[in-house]
């Protein structure tokens, strides 16, 4: 679910307000979205995608975390290299190769025949 | 809440997910004035955006085409129809082409240079559907769920009504034609992308007297880790599945084996590593699908090395095939005005009763478009500027108008939706006495929302009251199909039987009722009996 918006990176542009296809934020008063719905979020990873600043942070759990989550500090994201790492992978941004460009999958019908390692 | 605004179009699509745009580019290529309305964002929402999708693109090639038509046939139960099967598979390479040059889509190279059209990422997909709209004139509006359709004095659909939900402004649009393209229903199961796919068009579509077809075929479930929401079981191809305590559990897999997993989930957890990929498969995995591995960088889970817990969500009629029964090759629904396009359609001409993963979805989404939005620009054309001066009726009952005092049962609602159709044991492993249970538990909650719901979010009432329906049909359709065939497994019917190799329709709203469907499918067994 939607566990950031950086006060620190955003620039107030309305694009995750936009974007979000379930409607999870609200215009703050100074611009500045804010997380209104977060029970709505499909966690879908889309307005990070949208952000030009790399201020959300999407958590991959379908639960709110809870309080003291380090995958809810800005200061340890920032460091592990999640923000904005979703945008860097599909190539979206200035100066970027678009990830569509480079997105060649394995092959889905034929798995490499080894066997199970076991427990 | 803002006085109500009124619009006009010659073609208005409901949906703006790749069936919708795809509706919208050629109804506005045919010259008629479009306007698309979509619940969330066109670009990010529904079952595409944010995924990744293989395309049925196929070289038209004699042999190439029989083999990609033959493949899946065994497993769809014999359901699809060769004809419409070749028409997709046209229309498919047309329309990716033209993706490729007029919609400028960056598709991969191999090493001599040529362009690899065989998938397309969805992000990138719908921002570029999105724009090449707006460069051939189509209005888009956003967060504009509609909430039911209008129809005029002769019954043919001739515009909707919905809501402007960020500016809290109802709206309402006379259109020649309109063009449902609201995607399936994955029941608020969290699987990704799928929470704006509650069925709505389904049920605007019954609600003014179309069909369904094909909603015993409503039970897809997809594997993801047991945290999140990413839903990519193909990739599970590369996975071995494990019980709690480290032993494999015999017969588990992502296709065939899948319920197994489902019978264990029941009782116990499943695990799962991708122990199958090597060192290629894993970076091209990578490259293939970025959002897949999310949840595991995120989580600090290595997914080739470590076992990590999965579930299975429900994903219903997104990656099952039943839907709106179309009535001809023009995607019309036999209700003068209305056509459908995409995973609100029943898939059944090109799926038969199974689809599952991988590229026939977006090739239906797609072809099914442009046959729907080219339909519908005719047939505004012919009805002219009277078509816009048409007295409109509101169509819409459960969740808007109750016959009896008004109440906001929309919590109640969607649990007992959810109660009844997410569990393994009563959708999945189907079995004729629990769903008749389950049935006669939704009739008694439909009998109460057409009663009394209505709540202040007005979408939300409706959502549940689609689902409440889609759940309905789904389990009539069930029940009267007594055998296994394609996705519809009956354990008390384990085998095909072949005198009911034939779809079976659906409909109704109070009353349910089902029939087999007259038109028979046209595959090579037909042609041999001929
Ligand atoms: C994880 C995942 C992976 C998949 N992978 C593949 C694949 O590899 N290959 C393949 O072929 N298929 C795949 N599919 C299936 C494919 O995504 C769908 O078949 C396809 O998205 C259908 O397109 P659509 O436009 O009909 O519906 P969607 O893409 O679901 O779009 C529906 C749109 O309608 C809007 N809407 C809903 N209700 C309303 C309303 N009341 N008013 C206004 N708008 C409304 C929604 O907001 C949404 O934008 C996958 C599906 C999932 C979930
Ligand atoms: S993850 Fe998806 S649903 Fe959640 S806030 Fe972001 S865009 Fe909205
Ligand atoms: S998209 Fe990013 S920068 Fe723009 S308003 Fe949202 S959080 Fe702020």
């Amino acid at each position: 679910m939607i566990e950031l918006v950086s006060r620190g990176r955003c620039i107030t542009c309305d694009r995750c307000i936009a974007a979000c296809p379930t409607n999870v934020f609200d215009r703050g008063p100074d611009g500045v979205p804010v997380v209104a719905r977060q029970s709505d979020c499909q966690t879908c990873f889309m307005c990070e995608a949208y952000c030009p600043t790399d201020a959300l942070f999407v958590a991959p759990n379908v639960a709110p975390l809870a309080e003291g989550d380090p995958l809810r500090d800005e200061q340890y994201l920032e460091s592990a290299g999640l923000l904005g790492s979703y945008r860097a992978e599909i190539g979206w941004g200035h100066g970027r190769t678009p990830g569509a460009r480079l997105a060649v999958g394995p092959d889905l019908h034929r798995p490499t025949a080894t066997t199970p390692k076991g427990p | 809440m803002i006085d109500i605004l009124d619009l006009t179009a010659d073609v208005l699509v409901v949906g703006g997910g790749p069936a919708g745009a795809w509706a919208a580019l050629k109804a506005a290529q045919a010259g008629a004035d479009v306007l698309l309305v979509d619940k969330g964002y066109l670009g990010t929402s529904g079952a595409t955006a944010s995924a990744g999708t293989g395309v049925w693109y196929v070289e038209p090639e004699a042999k190439a085409r029989e083999a990609a038509m033959a493949s899946r046939e065994n497993l769809n139960g014999h359901l699809s129809d060769r004809r419409w099967m070749a028409r997709v598979l046209d229309q498919t390479y047309a329309n990716i082409n033209e993706l490729a040059a007029a919609g400028r889509y960056p598709f991969p190279r191999d090493a001599d240079g040529a362009e690899l059209r065989k998938g397309v990422q969805g992000p990138e997909y719908m921002r570029r559907m999105r724009a090449w709209l707006k460069r051939s004139g189509v209005r888009i509006l956003d967060h504009s769920p509609v909430l039911e359709l209008m129809t005029d004095a002769t019954g043919a659909v001739a515009g909707v009504a919905g809501h402007r939900r960020q500016i809290d402004q109802p709206y309402r649009v006379r259109a020649g034609a309109v063009v449902l393209a609201t995607g399936g229903c994955a029941f608020l199961s969290r699987a990704l992308g799928c929470d704006v796919n509650t069925g709505d068009g389904a049920l605007f579509a019954a609600e003014v007297g179309a069909a369904l077809s094909g909603m015993e075929f409503s039970n897809a479930y997809a594997i993801a880790p047991e945290f999140s929401t990413v839903t990519k079981t193909a990739y599970y191809s590369y996975a071995s599945f494990y019980r709690e305590d480290g032993t494999v559990l015999d017969g588990a897999g992502s296709q065939r084996g899948r319920s197994v997993i489902a019978r264990e989930l029941l009782h116990a957890r499943v695990f799962a590593r991708l122990d199958k990929a090597d060192a290629a498969v894993q970076a091209a995995m990578r490259l293939g699908q970025p959002n897949f591995f999310l949840p595991f960088d995120r989580m600090r889970i290595n997914p080739f090395t470590d076992r990590f817990p999965i579930t299975l969500l429900l994903e219903g009629t997104v990656r099952g095939t039943g839907g709106v029964r179309i009535a001809g090759e023009d995607c019309s629904t036999g209700i003068p005005g209305l056509y459908v396009a995409g995973d609100v359609a029943t898939r059944e001409l090109i799926c038969g009763g199974f689809t599952g993963g991988g590229s026939h979805n977006s090739a239906w989404a797609m072809s099914s478009g442009t046959w729907a939005g080219q339909a519908a620009a005719r047939h505004a054309t012919a009805l002219g500027p009277n078509a816009r001066r048409r007295k409109l009726t509101a169509a819409g009952r459960t969740g808007l108008r109750p016959t009896g005092a008004a109440a906001d049962t929309i919590a109640e609602l969607v649990r007992a939706v959810r109660a009844e159709t997410h569990p393994y044991d009563k959708n999945y492993l189907r079995r004729g006495d629990v769903l008749t249970a389950s049935l006669a538990t939704l009739n008694e909650h439909w009998a109460d929302a057409r009663a009394h719901l209505r709540g202040a979010d007005r979408l939300a009432s409706r959502q549940a009251a689609a689902m409440l329906a889609h759940a309905r049909w789904m389990y009539t359709a069930a029940l009267a199909r007594t055998e296994s065939r394609g996705m519809h497994k009956r354990l008390d019917h384990p085998e095909s039987d072949p005198g009911r190799r034939h779809r079976l329709i659906v409909g109704g709203l109070d009353e349910l009722w089902s029939s087999p469907d007259p038109v028979r499918p046209h595959t090579p067994l037909d042609l041999a009996v001929a």
